[in-house]
């Protein structure tokens, strides 16, 4: 390869370049630390503080597997999956939802806007309450729905190419026929439970048990590390199928395997703790806004989400006197967004 | 060097779902000056520059750069020596110039592999030699379409290809801009021997730049050879469809093409 001689211009210094680089990285760097410390800090209070509050030292005694009176049933049986589960979902939700946003180029396509966890929640409802299956199966049906939903709404807003807002305004609506085929497999359950229905429309921690835990653990130990190679393939598709492949990048390649990938993510979630409104949808631009501009943002999305849904989780139990599922907090900050969203692009001219 | 590589395309046939666009073309790209392609609209330029750098598949034929078709080349190899600007890329939302032009080193990237000081070093020539280095902290969409413009050619400058191919890279320019950016790649060419191909649509200012011209029309090779040989009267009537007077240009002794319309001609068409 040859150098380029630098010609004799005013120009730019390898080292300015290095630097400015530097500053982003290490601000990046700041933020993720800031985020993690942050989650570290809401779990271990959501571990301490309910109705009974346990001392740090109690709950890491818990932790350790000591028999602690009271505790051991309190925060090992209940406290302890539902906050475990909180994390995970939430960085599975964050981290898929922002591959979607940016794959799509789109902030409104996020996979919570259009179908995929309505989907895996239709699937997961229709699997635990009419087939009465385990956790294991249900993450299956979940997936192969959010699969299936995936396919359906590319292919039905296919047409020479796939154009943004097609594409999001199908998905809306075959996400709303979705919700009501949840709503009916719903009305048809022998026993109806108000925590139950809440689950699968909204999405709700109450009662997590481990085995609801596990699956959703070992699918982002797998996944998360498929997307986050692809995450420079991901950042060069952003410059338009075109300039990515010049770039060498195989694009339709990193494209299914980021779609498998992500809403592999989402349905195992969403099969544990239903469609958590909004996470998916809210983390990617949250996450946008704080480590600024051009760096790949799957991390920080990922610890916005996972943030959201403990805090909300937690508020949703204790802030308001009544217990609200997470769904209904995380649902209430992400309504005036989304019509944010919609009133900016009706005002910048687009199409939707 | 870059007159070691071997750009050619045999027998190429590409299109897109029934419609074939290039049928059965052959063109050896001249290595290591500047070609120069011009044709109708919609005559199939992008579409051949799409093929040869991997984009489309070939549906008979093929592209063969250094003796390997190009469609077996891993696409990562293909993009550390051929480089192309596309007719219409996109800027992500709120990215800065730096950092766009840094996406140029994908291929030189493994899938983990830290930046390298060759990366900044790279970036920073790219930047000075398009005179983008004052605009490095700027977001992209806040430039001016010139400016734009010289940022995504520092971008495919960045990736350090001995061939580069660019679909118009002059749309959306005035004049002296147009000039500023053909003087930029004329200067890359002459200073690192890079074989650069452009589509462009001022014949003019292509016969002016071009060592060699490529006149296409309907997917097919028409001429191929020096300015003075490819823009004559007849290959303009027989490409464009259109009647001119071909004559030299004083300032560049290379042929300038007078346009000849219905209306305001004082010569016979
Ligand atoms: N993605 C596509 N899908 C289907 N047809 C396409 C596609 N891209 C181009 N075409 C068609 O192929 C033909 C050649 O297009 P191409 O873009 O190669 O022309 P061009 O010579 O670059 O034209 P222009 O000067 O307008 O850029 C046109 O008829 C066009 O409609
Ligand atoms: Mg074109």
């Amino acid at each position: 390869m040859t150098a380029l001689q630098a010609l004799p211009r005013t120009g730019i210094s390898a080292a300015e370049i290095a630097g400015g680089r530097r500053r982003r990285t290490a601000r990046r760097r700041l933020v993720v630390g800031i985020l993690a410390a942050l989650i570290v800090v809401a779990f271990v209070v959501s571990l301490c503080v309910g109705q009974t509050t346990y001392t740090p030292g109690d709950v890491l005694g818990v932790i350790l597997g000591r028999d602690i009176d009271g505790a051991s049933f309190t925060v090992g049986r209940l406290r302890l999956p539902r906050a475990t589960l909180a994390v995970i979902a939430g960085l599975c939700f964050g981290i898929g939802g922002v591959t979607f946003q940016t794959m799509l180029r789109n902030p409104l396509a996020s996979p919570d806007i259009i179908g995929i966890s309505a989907g895996a929640s239709a699937a997961a409802a229709f699997a635990i309450i009419t087939l009465g299956l385990g956790a294991t199966q249900v993450s299956i049906f979940a997936i192969v729905a959010g699969l299936g939903i995936a396919l359906l709404v590319y292919g039905l807003s296919f047409k020479d190419g796939v154009v943004g807002t097609r594409l999001i305004l199908i998905g809306i609506g075959i996400a709303a026929m979705l919700d009501s085929l949840t709503a009916y497999v719903l009305s048809k359950a022998a026993q109806w439970d108000l925590q139950e229905a809440s689950r699968w429309l909204t999405g709700s921690l109450n009662g997590t048990r481990w085995s609801e835990v596990v699956p959703v653990v070992i699918a982002l130990a797998v996944l998360a590390p498929v997307l986050l190679t692809q995450s420079r393939n991901l950042s060069a598709s952003q410059l338009g199928d075109d300039a990515a492949s010049a770039l060498g990048v195989r694009v339709e390649h990193t494209r299914i395997i980021v779609i498998i990938a992500a809403v592999g993510l989402i349905a195992f979630a969403t099969a544990a703790a239903g469609p958590i409104a909004f996470v998916a949808f809210l983390s990617g631009p949250i996450a946008a806004r704080i480590v600024g501009p051009g760096a790949s943002l799957l991390i920080p999305s990922a610890l916005v989400g996972s943030l959201l849904v403990v805090t909300a989780d937690f508020l949703g139990q204790y802030a308001f006197g009544v217990r609200y599922p997470v769904g209904v907090i995380t649902g209430v900050l992400g309504a005036p967004y989304l019509v944010y969203l919609i009133v900016r692009t009706n005002r910048s001219g687009g199409s939707l | 060097m870059t007159t070691a590589h071997t750009l050619h395309a045999q027998n190429l046939t590409v299109g897109y779902g029934t419609r074939t666009v290039v049928q059965d073309l052959d063109l050896r790209v001249p290595m290591g000056g500047i070609s120069v392609i011009v044709g109708a609209n919609a005559c199939g330029k992008s579409t051949l520059l799409r093929a040869m750098s991997r984009l489309l598949a070939p549906r008979g034929g093929q592209v063969i750069l250094d003796g390997r078709a190009v469609h077996q080349t891993p696409a990562k190899e293909l993009a550390r020596t051929l480089g192309l600007l596309p007719q219409s890329p996109t800027a992500p939302e709120g990215i800065t110039v730096a950092d766009l032009v840094g996406r140029g080193r994908h291929p030189h990237q493994g899938l983990f592999s830290r930046w390298t000081p060759a990366d900044d070093q790279a970036v920073a020539d790219a930047l000075t030699a398009t005179e983008t280095a004052a605009l490095a902290d700027r977001p992209v969409d806040e430039l001016s379409g010139g400016q734009r413009q010289r940022v995504w050619i520092a971008m495919a400058l960045a990736q350090q290809t001995d061939i580069l191919l660019l679909d118009e890279p002059t749309t959306f320019l005035d004049v002296s801009h147009q000039l500023e950016v053909l003087d930029l790649l004329t200067d890359l060419n002459r200073s690192r021997g890079t074989t650069i191909v452009i589509v462009l649509h001022d014949l003019n200012l292509a016969a002016r730049y071009a060592d060699h011209l490529i006149a296409l029309t309907d997917g097919q090779v028409h001429a191929l050879g020096t300015p003075a040989e490819v823009l004559t009267e007849e290959t303009i009537r027989a490409v464009f469809g259109l009647d001119s007077r071909v004559v030299v240009d004083p300032t560049s002794n290379k042929p300038l093409m007078l346009p000849l319309g219905r209306h305001h001609t004082t010569v016979e068409r």
